[in-house]
């Protein structure tokens, strides 16, 4: 498990590093300058999507749908990062103390 | 590890019951960007040395949109160490604070729907044009895809490699 975590410490670090040091031209590809980019948007568009509607490896469907919907509309309304997270775990929370 | 969206991944994917490896892969791949605002920051910063590997530390979505939207250099570097210094105290504040009461019922706080709520946090951002919105999607709909079928964190892994090949390939 540690291992796993510092393994993944030193890559993000090292990533940085590797940015602010590299020579320029290296990294001004425009295949990489268009690929990098787009990785972030399919990885965290991923994660939404399995963290919301499966556990373990079973989809389902519960009430953190709700949550992600209301999520959605906090992001629409430019609510704060943090307002965001906020709404949404509390929306969950609600209707699980509500037993829906 | 400074850098919302991996460090959620690592934790997201070995908390599915994934390996710890796989979470570490899907942390990595999304430290990429990182690089590419490393780049982008370097002339504008102008870190020679020591400083260099402190900075390298504080390269994150939040320092490099505050340093690239000054229009002088000198306000550049402030912003860029000023946002740095103070999220990275606040975040380690608040991750800490998270994991020493959240771990008893995660589900009673509703704790299981804030990570996919701050993904989306951190991905609408990135959402104002078409292309990008229809890559959200495509990779939501794979990973939900194969989720049943391989072990936990490799849909993440999927995903980035076909968006890696799409990225590369495309004219």
């Amino acid at each position: 498990m540690w291992a796993g975590i510092l393994v993944a410490s030193v890559s993000c670090y090292a990533l940085k590093l590797a940015g602010l040091s590299l020579p320029q031209r290296w990294l001004q590809d425009p295949r990489i300058q268009r690929t990098v980019p787009l990785i972030p948007i399919a990885l965290l568009a991923s994660l939404v999507a399995t963290q919301t509607f499966s556990t373990g490896r079973h989809l389902v469907l519960d009430v953190r749908a709700v949550a992600l919907l209301v999520a959605i509309v906090a992001v629409a309304l430019r609510a704060p990062f943090l307002v965001v997270v906020a709404v949404a775990a509390a929306t969950a929370a609600l209707l699980r103390a509500l037993q829906l | 590890m400074f850098t919302g969206a991996s460090q959620f991944a690592l934790v997201g994917v070995v908390g599915a019951g994934g390996s710890v490896w796989a979470g570490a892969a899907a942390a990595a791949l999304l430290g990429s960007r990182n690089a590419l605002y490393g780049i982008r920051l370097s002339s504008l910063l102008n870190v020679r040395r020591w400083r260099r590997f402190a900075a390298s530390q504080f390269v994150i979505d939040e320092t490099t949109a505050m340093a690239i939207a000054r229009d002088e250099p000198s306000l550049s570097r402030y912003a860029f160490w000023a946002t740095g210094v103070a999220l990275f105290l606040f975040w380690n504040t608040l991750i800490g604070a998270l994991a020493t009461h959240a771990l008893s019922n995660p589900k009673v706080l509703g704790l299981d729907a804030a990570p996919p709520a701050a993904f989306l946090a951190l991905l609408a951002p990135r959402l104002r044009a078409r292309e990008p919105l229809a890559i959200a999607f495509a990779a939501a709909v794979v990973a939900i895809a194969v989720l049943p079928f391989v072990p936990a964190g490799v849909p993440l892994l999927v995903v980035a490699l076909l968006v890696t090949l799409f990225g590369l390939l495309r004219k």
